[in-house]
């Protein structure tokens, strides 16, 4: 007895010895952003804060495309909205409340989200890949074509000059106060899609990746599963989109467009999808290096950057997290014998 | 009197035909793989489908899942046209579908694979709260038990050898408790011994469900099955119990010609 119950427990054992490396990078990675502020200079703590927002956005790309296989190519369009939106909740009818902006840019991006999400994903007959690819690129690049040509709404210029955030008579200015609301937010979101990803529905989700006939086969409603994740997916773009708002103090037409919408996917590719951290990972090194190369190398940074985004994608096609994190832990697994029944077993 | 009692005799046949595919037409381009054919399948009725390579068998099977939709012809379930019904609705209805090609989802663990299957009868709300998958954990497990692959839960499908996956597919066909099961080749690439075992694993089941079995091995399908409908190119050659297939000629005759 002694005997099977040590060969019980030492696969175990290295199973779960395998799959502690994702906590331990989502631990490292918050620990080093709770104490970034204290470490980096102020306009440091800034730039920080911009990336920790878009790493936010980033996470609303990796569920939509990492877990339901939805190619977004359009996911400025539910950031910029609610960019927009919250922007002229401040200028036209001077509502600054965190408590009423934060939550609209939610609801704007969802309801974009779910516009879009039900003309694009609900025919008739399953969407194709390209499809939707092109669908939403669309969206995006019309949206940005419309900011650009209304005058209501800035022009090229876009809205300036928006005032603080407040909480009461509290205002909230770009500096640690920011950071760590941001941090905040996208400690609580991403807690809230790793809660998602790795419920039942989670497992659902993983069978859509893989194989979605063979889940309507079995009687799952795909179209409809891929609806609802497009429109949580909206919705965190839409949050990020209102504290990126609130955060630069003004909106301009590139953040409904092209141009965010391919950001966002090169964070979630270079980080890893799937995964939820490699697209915090991903925002980080992006900006980062970026960041630093325009410092370093004016004149040839972009082509520095491009090199090295392609190297990545061409020898590392799961992204950067891929160099820690095995294929098996990437999947994960959604259920098991309740913990202990192993070793009571006789 | 006698005239009642034989109504009441044909009502209740009619009611115990599970499946009836009528008339079935599929043209893809310029070829027409099936050209008016049928297939009745009762409650707990084993029924094999067999003929020639070509002969439109998987076809047949597809329109009878909704993977294809017949040109012409309807598809009745327990008594309603599902004709117009996706995979997904028949699925609900009842219906289970086990592809030719094995399609189990290779990077979930067995468990999951299984897991995968089983809550797909649950609603939203509960997969997102993740509210049944405690209570579906003795039924995973029953199923991988009764398939013989319970000490591999927690492996990756994809290392199962090719029998295995079979068998791992049929547990999963079978995980939603469906009244029709419509298994595609389900002995292919299987040594004897697999075959055999195959067999002994899915007579148990006609206790609550009816098959319909598409098959090259002849002793296999004769083995397990009550009926036997025989397709020659798009069209019903013969359908009928086992014995009086065997004494068909016009069966033997097509088997002959094709060897």
């Amino acid at each position: 007895m002694a005997e099977s119950g040590l060969a019980g427990i030492l696969p175990a054992g290295q199973a779960t010895a395998r799959r502690k490396v994702l906590p331990i990078v989502e631990i490292l990675s918050l620990i080093v952003a709770v104490v970034l502020p204290f470490v980096l200079q102020d306009y440091l703590t800034v730039f920080a804060t911009r990336v920790v927002i878009l790493a936010l956005f980033a996470l609303s790309f990796d569920l939509v495309w990492g877990y339901a296989g939805i190619m977004s190519f359009g996911q400025a369009l539910f950031f910029g909205s609610a960019g927009y939106g919250v922007a002229l909740l401040a200028r036209d009818l001077n509502i600054t409340s965190i408590l009423v902006v934060l939550p609209a840019g939610m609801l704007i991006g969802l309801t974009f989200a779910l516009l879009l999400g039900g003309f694009l994903l609900l025919g008739r007959h399953p969407s194709t890949v390209i499809f939707v690819a092109l669908g939403t690129l669309t969206g995006s690049y019309a949206a940005d074509r419309l900011a650009r040509g209304w005058y209501y709404l800035g022009g090229q210029n876009g809205i300036p000059s928006i005032p603080s955030m407040t909480l009461g008579s509290y205002e909230i200015t770009e500096g640690p106060a920011y950071y760590y609301l941001a941090l905040g937010i996208l400690f609580v979101v991403y807690l809230l899609c790793r809660f998602l990803v790795r419920s039942q529905f989670g497992l659902a989700l993983a069978g859509l990746r893989e194989n979605e006939q063979r889940i309507a086969f079995f009687g799952y409603r795909s179209q409809h599963l891929k609806a609802i994740v497009f429109a949580v997916g909206g919705m965190v773009a839409g949050l990020a989109g209102g504290l990126y708002a609130f955060h630069e103090g003004f909106v301009w037409p590139n953040m409904l467009g092209v141009v965010f919408s391919t950001q966002v996917v090169l964070y979630v590719l270079f980080g890893g999808s799937g995964t939820l951290i490699g697209a915090v990972v991903g925002a980080v090194i992006i900006e980062g290096v970026s960041f630093w190369l325009s410092d370093n190398y004016r004149d040839i940074w972009p082509i520095l950057l491009g090199v090295l985004l392609l190297l990545v994608i061409l020898f590392r096609p799961l992204g950067l997290i891929s160099f820690v994190l095995g294929e098996r832990e990437r999947v994960g697994s959604f259920g098991g014998p309740p913990k202990g029944s192993r070793d009571a077993a006789p | 009197m006698p005239l009642l009692e034989a109504k009441l005799l044909e009502a209740k046949l009619l009611e115990a035909k599970l499946l009836e595919a009528k008339g079935i037409v599929k043209v893809f381009g310029k070829l027409t793989a099936l050209s008016g054919a049928a297939l009745t399948v009762s409650e707990n009725e084993f029924h094999g489908l067999i003929g020639p390579n070509g002969s439109g068998k998987s076809t047949l099977m597809k329109c009878v899942a909704g993977a294809e939709t017949p040109t012409e012809g309807s598809v009745s379930f327990a008594g309603e046209d599902i004709t117009a019904l996706s995979p997904t609705d028949r699925a609900r209805a009842g219906m289970s579908l086990k592809f030719q090609i094995t399609s189990v989802l290779p990077s979930l663990t067995l468990y999951d694979n299984v897991l995968l299957a089983l809550q797909a009868q649950s609603s939203l709300f509960d997969l997102l709260l993740s509210r049944t998958r405690a209570a579906l954990h003795d039924q995973v497990m029953g199923m991988l038990n009764q398939f013989r692959l319970a000490d591999r839960a927690q492996d990756a499908a994809a290392t199962l050898s090719h029998g295995q996956q079979q068998w791992l597919e049929i547990a999963m066909a079978l995980a939603g408790k469906p009244r029709l099961l419509l298994l595609d080749e389900p002995t292919g690439g299987m040594s004897l011994e697999e075959r055999r075992v195959t067999g002994e694993l899915l007579l148990p089941i006609k206790e609550h469900c009816s098959l319909v079995i598409v098959e090259h091995d002849l002793d296999f399908i004769r083995d397990i099955c009550d009926r036997l409908t025989v397709l020659d190119q798009g069209r019903v050659l013969q359908s009928g119990t086992v014995a009086e297939i065997q004494a068909c000629k016009e069966v033997q005759e097509i088997y002959l010609r094709r060897a």
